[in-house]
């Protein structure tokens, strides 16, 4: 008991600092290396949780190849020091932090003012498999088999838009009189074929 | 240790990625204050389902890790974009959406 204690405690202050290195540091790259080391210190979070599936998937996916996509796209576009504070005006940005502690300040209420029962102790007795990978993956594809097949189609949309989204227009770099809107994917795959790439 | 303690944990991520939402301008930030908002909500899921012994809130938490990647993959793609374009990467100039 006290072991666990001691560990969320660790873990849920990494979690913290993590989260405020992504929103307090200048360099976008130092930002994504903070929410690195957040996400690692919520798969601790998960395991204590007993959902040890998505601890692994959350150290996998996220912190390995999500993060790795980050760090491309702030390589590729130069991650620039921004000022923290916008010099002139910035209502919004000023008054951020007082909503967002506002907003923290009713969530606790209304967690810590629940008449959940519940909420307050550790929760129910667990079988043996809980959380392993084998039920989660026999949870997927028994009651959940529809989301699932959903989520691997929103994937592959997400795939081809990204690949839509990054590829070079050539029509926008060479002048009005080479794509336009009426540049169709045919069209571009003739110029591509018979001219180089002026980049 | 009780569920409150993990909900509570959840909100205050929850908040700073709020926070940073609200007060930064680069879009590469912003998103990952996005990440920072979804992952507080994967943790409060995965409290309640530790508290009610039912494995579906960690399925779905699965689910919000899809759409996760999902919208960092499409908004990179977008940030991408507009480097190329030579546009100003800040959200408060860009706010028309014209090509």
């Amino acid at each position: 008991m006290l072991f666990e204690q001691i560990l969320f405690f660790a873990a849920g202050f990494g979690a913290v600092a993590g989260a405020l290195g992504v929103v307090m540091l200048r360099n976008p790259f130092y930002s994504v290396l903070a929410l690195v080391a957040h996400l690692i210190a919520l798969a601790v979070l998960f395991l204590l949780l007993r959902a040890d599936f998505i601890a692994a998937a959350q150290v996998v996916v996220y912190a390995g190849a999500v993060m790795v996509l980050y760090v491309f796209v702030v390589a590729y576009v130069g991650g620039s020091d921004e000022p923290l504070r916008p010099e002139a005006g910035g209502l919004v940005a000023t008054l951020g932090p007082v909503f967002a502690l506002a907003l923290f300040v009713e969530i606790s209420i209304a967690v810590l003012g629940s008449s959940l029962g519940a909420l307050d102790t550790r929760g129910a007795e667990l079988g043996a498999g809980f959380g392993s990978p084998g039920e989660i993956g026999r949870l997927l594809l028994t009651k959940f088999l529809l989301p699932f097949e959903a989520a691997s189609f929103l994937l592959l949309i997400a795939a081809v838009a990204a690949v839509l989204l990054a590829r070079k227009r050539r029509g926008l770099e060479e002048g009005p009189d080479a794509g336009g809107p009426g540049g169709s994917g045919l069209d571009a795959a003739l110029r591509g074929a018979t001219g180089g790439r002026t980049r | 240790m009780s569920t409150s303690w993990f909900v509570v944990l959840s909100a205050f991520i929850f908040c700073i990625g709020a926070a940073g939402v609200m007060s930064r301008r680069s879009p590469l930030v912003i998103l990952l204050c996005l990440e920072l908002m979804l992952n507080a909500g994967n943790l409060a899921l995965i409290a309640f389902s530790r508290m009610l012994g039912n494995q579906d809130g960690q399925v779905f938490a699965l689910m919000v890790m899809v759409v996760a990647a999902c919208e960092v993959v499409i908004g990179l793609g977008i940030i991408v974009g507009m480097f190329r374009r030579r546009l100003p990467i800040d959200v408060d100039e860009m706010s028309e959406l014209r090509g």
